[in-house]
């Protein structure tokens, strides 16, 4: 107890305090910018660190690791863009709400969770850590097998109308994660000879072609501000803030459960937020509402990051194996202090575990602080017409997705998986489910093994496997019955609203695509070891056999018809890769500039003065990324002549 | 008479301009700026490696340069060292930091590899060690019951096969010990893991790893060492680690137990690749058409800095009590180690098609 206040008293100390501050604020600014996350930070501060005193560099880097999640809400609820992984959910409702003009709402209902979820989180880890080292220990990997199972058995609850849509999307997620090297041999599938392939699809493209993507372009055809409906904007603030205080219970179950995933290294804090938003869904009395913008779907996942992020550090701090990215960054940090991860962070350095915890929680205060401030200003932007965002958000993204690895292969990506989005969205497929299936999919088929290998087929005797599979059970069948119960309750009222499943070309199209591409995949596998193709197999089974259900449905069950605009839409896509390869092959940030005064001017009208102001400030925006942060833009023909006079006088 | 004046001129003009050029030279022109291409992500053992030295080089080199870690991750670093490949200057504002997994699959012919190390010149090596340790209950105490495993299955957490184990996979099998490596594990730290759960009998870990982890399993009676890798002195030959000078090496449990030496193929191939991996485990190179002043005065700032009282401290805490290598040596014996003939080629191949199933 003495060692808890000792610890308060130094984080409260003035050089303690600054450099917290110091590093709440780049955390907030690199979560804000979307693609940036922890990992961007902590190379912007790892320089300074070396030297430190390690008290200090621990609190700046705390500082940064706690308030990503939080600042990173911005970009999901206002533009549809995941601010990083760990806030994939909240784009889910958090949209919607703004596109109905209550993002102030989203965003400080969003804040409020996340400060209260940082301060659970650092509360479970204060208490936790000094119990936690036979827990974590008991997770082997067949626990952490059937932990994947639970996480992917949430897609059941995001499928919406059509289980077999769910399933489809889910299993070509699984397909699609299964790129790159086979982890139970180290041999390389689906690579098609491509280098880019060879590590797996980076998740940030993934992320942001699968959601951000068709959210511009539906936004672009339709071509009108984000929040269409006119709201208060005076009353969203507190309103968000009352919405919290009345679902605290919710809040503080998500905290727990986020900073107990976060405590189980070799998870990852990328699905804790799909898990507590279907959590939120099955366990809320009326979910018809999530998916158009019901604020739990932003409480839940908000809560449960901000907690999974304090979680995190109990493994990297216990064990030395980082929880999550920004976690691995974070060991790199206490490295170069001179500081060893092992049993003497409850032992010898207790002290600092303490200090670290403490900033935990300041942090987590200061940066929903700040956040709030700046929300109403912020979520003014969404009452602007969106032609005038787009450029911006165009750039934002490229900017983002280049950041994965670098080079050609991330615009192109983005571009293949942006067509399946826009897809997806257009016939009303789970687009979460994909993702889900796509995070899962290497953790899935590693565990599953590694079990196998361990424990030969005994695994699924271990107790811990044996509560987890009821848990998932449970899932399944708990919902249904509440939801009947229900149901027979308000019969009357939903009477009117049944009306016939739609479908629509793109539906037929999309079938055939996903099935030609496991057709293709199993084609493709066929001769490998049989520990390199069998998970491939599976998910191969699953989107085929979704396929097939899904066209029988199509032709036995009465649809109605709907026209779509997939024509405009696909020209959108094309015209996506034009301005991509132009980014590419002219130079990053002379196409900026170009692209975006000629889009300003003549596609959203606005006048000349407007549409130079707004490129030129992309441009320093991006110059100045490259200069503090050392980002590297593909030059193409035109940045050097840009560049080299810069760099002259700089 | 015009002409002769003519060409004294020019001649004067332009042995002139030569003489200030070698004035110029002999203070070498080193850039202000040094970006050091480092292959991997931030926060990971070769990022920590580099931002510990970095500060030491700027203050080593004459100019005193600002030294830029630049980041560029991808294919177990095989992207980054391509691009470093084609793009580097050679004007001494480029240096590359590599390690293991950059050598390895040059060594393996992976198809990605589009480098080679003749361009280059090592600058500086960190050496490191390793120590392989099994459960307790298994009725060994030290190396000399090592006899005590034969037939017992150890399964043993591993990245890969092409990856750091292989070296120690190798030496497994020269010891005939039934080893069941247990792939996909994501970095040495989540095979300890597993080790420590109980899933994994046997294990390996590098110097720092083991001294900050391992130690205190030893000490409460969780794990048992059985032998190091030892470490490669001047000469190329391997010594006990002077990090565990109690422990024997590889070479010494197995002439305790076969009475012979270790040799032929797989023991040609076990030392080429504990080179690469562990005595050349990070290594800085130059482009080697950099002007010679200019590495001239890179070496002479790196061996003023292994003098710095301040960095031998740290880097006891950062590498472990192991001699940095430098100068001709160092480029001799990385030469042999990543040299690897058709024959061997063959060998490792099939090696790792019959023992994993892999496929070169």
């Amino acid at each position: 107890m003495t060692v808890l206040l000792s610890a308060l008293d130094q984080i409260l100390s003035f050089t303690h305090f600054i450099y917290l501050l110091g590093g709440v604020l780049v955390g907030l600014v690199v979560g804000i910018i979307p693609g940036l996350g922890g990992i961007a930070g902590m190379s912007l501060l790892l320089p300074f660190i070396y030297g430190m005193e390690p008290s200090v560099g621990l609190g700046m880097l705390m500082g940064l690791v706690a308030v990503i999640p939080t600042g990173d809400t911005f970009t999901s609820v206002l533009m549809g863009i995941p601010g990083s992984s760990s806030s994939q959910a909240t784009v889910m409702d958090g949209f919607p709400l703004a596109k109905k003009g209550q993002a102030a709402r989203a965003l400080s209902a969003a804040f409020m969770c996340s400060m209260i979820g940082g301060v659970v989180g650092a509360i479970v880890l204060s208490v936790f850590i000094l119990v936690a080292r036979p827990i974590v220990l008991s997770f082997s990997s067949a626990e952490l097998f059937m932990l994947t199972l639970l996480g992917l058995s949430v897609v059941a609850a995001l499928s919406g109308g059509n289980i077999f849509k769910g399933l489809a999307a889910c299993g070509f997620g699984l397909l699609v994660g299964s790129v790159g090297s086979a982890p139970a041999t180290g041999e390389f599938r689906f690579t098609l000879g491509i280098d880019y392939l060879y590590d797996g699809i980076p998740l940030v493209v993934v992320g942001l072609g699968i959601f951000a993507l068709p959210e511009i372009i539906s936004l672009l055809v339709q071509n009108k501000a984000i929040a269409s409906t006119p709201n208060k904007l005076g009353h969203g603030l507190k309103q968000g803030i009352k919405d919290v205080f009345q679902n605290l219970p919710l809040v503080g179950k998500s905290s727990i459960f986020g900073s107990l995933v976060g405590a189980i290294p070799g998870l990852g804090g990328s699905v804790v937020d799909w898990m507590t938003y279907s959590f939120a869904m099955n366990s809320s009395k009326d979910s018809s509402q999530f998916g158009k913008g019901d604020i739990r779907g932003v409480i839940a996942p908000e809560s449960a990051n901000n907690a999974c992020a304090s979680g995190s550090m109990i493994p990297t701090l216990l064990f030395g194996i980082p929880g999550s990215g920004s976690a691995a960054v974070f060991l790199g940090g206490m490295l170069l202090l001179g500081l060893q991860p092992g049993v003497s962070m409850i032992t010898t350095h207790l002290d600092l575990t303490y200090t670290i915890i403490w900033s935990l929680a300041l942090a987590n205060i200061l940066g929903a602080v700040f956040c709030i401030c700046f929300t109403r200003p912020i979520s003014l932007l969404t009452y602007v017409k969106f032609s005038i965002l787009a450029p911006i958000i165009l750039t934002l993204i490229l900017f983002a997705a280049y950041q994965a690895t670098r080079s050609l292969g991330d615009f192109i990506v983005l571009g293949v998986i942006a067509t399946i989005g826009v897809l997806m969205k257009d016939a009303g497929w789970p687009r979460p489910a994909f993702l889900i299936g796509f995070v899962l999919s290497s953790g899935a088929e590693n565990y599953f093994f590694q079990s196998i290998q361990f424990y030969g087929y005994s695994w699924f005797e271990r107790p811990g496997v044996i509560i987890i599979a009821l848990l998932i059970l449970l899932g399944f069948v708990l919902p249904p019955i509440l939801k009947s119960r229900r149901k027979a309750q308000k019969d009357e009222d939903q009477a009117t609203e049944k009306a016939l499943p739609v479908t629509s070309v793109t539906d037929l199209i999309l079938i055939l695509f996903i099935t030609s591409a496991g057709a293709y995949a199993l084609f493709k596998i066929w001769d490998m070891s049989t520990l390199t193709k069998a998970f491939p197999l599976i998910a191969i089974a699953i989107v085929l056999f979704s396929c097939i259900a899904l066209l029988i449905q199509r032709y036995k069950v009465k649809h109605q018809k709907v026209a779509t605009n997939i024509r405009l839409e696909a020209c959108y896509i094309i015209g996506f890769f034009f301005i991509a390869c132009g980014y590419y092959y002219l130079g990053f940030i002379s196409t900026t500039f170009i692209f975006s005064l000629l889009f300003l001017s003549y596609l959203a009208k606005a006048s000349w003065l407007k549409s130079l102001i707004i490129s030129f400030c992309l441009v320093v925006f991006l110059l100045v990324m490259r200069h503090i942060m050392h980002i590297d833009y593909p030059e193409g023909f035109l940045d050097p002549y840009i560049l080299t006079p810069i760099d002259k006088i700089f | 008479m015009k002409k002769h004046l003519k060409l004294l001129c020019a001649s004067t003009l332009i042995f002139g301009s030569l003489l200030t050029t070698t004035v110029k030279a002999e203070t070498a022109d080193i850039p202000s700026t040094i970006n050091w291409t480092i292959p991997f992500g931030v926060g990971g053992g070769t990022d920590v490696w580099a931002r510990f030295i970095a500060p030491y080089l700027t203050k080593y080199i004459p100019t005193h340069p600002t030294v830029v870690i630049k980041n560029q991750p991808g294919g177990g670093s095989i992207t980054g060292t391509n691009l470093f490949y084609q793009r580097a200057r050679s004007d001494g504002s480029d240096i590359l930091g590599t390690s293991a997994s950059t050598l390895f699959p040059f060594m393996l012919g992976d198809k990605r590899v589009r480098y080679n190390f003749d361009k280059w010149m090592p600058l500086m090596a960190s050496p490191t060690g390793g120590v392989v340790y099994v459960q307790p209950n298994l009725g060994v105490k030290s190396a000399a019951d090592i006899d005590k495993l034969n037939g017992v299955t150890l399964p043993f957490g591993s990245q890969g096969p092409t990856r750091l184990e292989l070296p120690v996979l190798m030496a497994f099998e020269m010891l005939g010990l039934d080893v069941k490596p247990v792939f996909g594990m994501k970095s040495r730290g989540a095979g300890r893991l597993a080790f420590e759960r109980g899933e994994a009998k046997i294990d390996f870990q590098t110097t720092s790893a083991y001294l900050n982890s391992v130690e205190d399993l030893v000490k409460n009676h969780k794990a048992i060492p059985l032998f190091s890798l030892g470490v490669m002195d001047e000469d190329g030959k391997i010594v006990r680690d002077p990090a565990f000078p109690n422990l024997p090496t590889f070479q010494e449990v197995y002439f305790q137990k076969y009475g012979k030496k270790p040799s032929g193929n797989e023991y040609t191939a076990y030392s080429k690749f504990l080179a690469a991996g562990f005595a050349f485990q990070k290594v800085i190179f130059i482009p080697s058409n950099t002007p010679n002043d200019i590495i001239q005065a890179y070496q002479k700032g790196i061996k003023e800095m292994l003098k710095d009282p301040d960095f031998i401290k740290d880097s006891i805490v950062q590498i472990g009590p192991y001699k940095n290598i430098v100068g001709i040596n160092a480029a001799k014996h990385l030469q042999e180690a990543t040299k690897i003939s058709p024959e061997l080629y063959a060998w490792v191949a099939k090696w790792l098609k019959q023992k994993f199933d892999y496929s070169l």
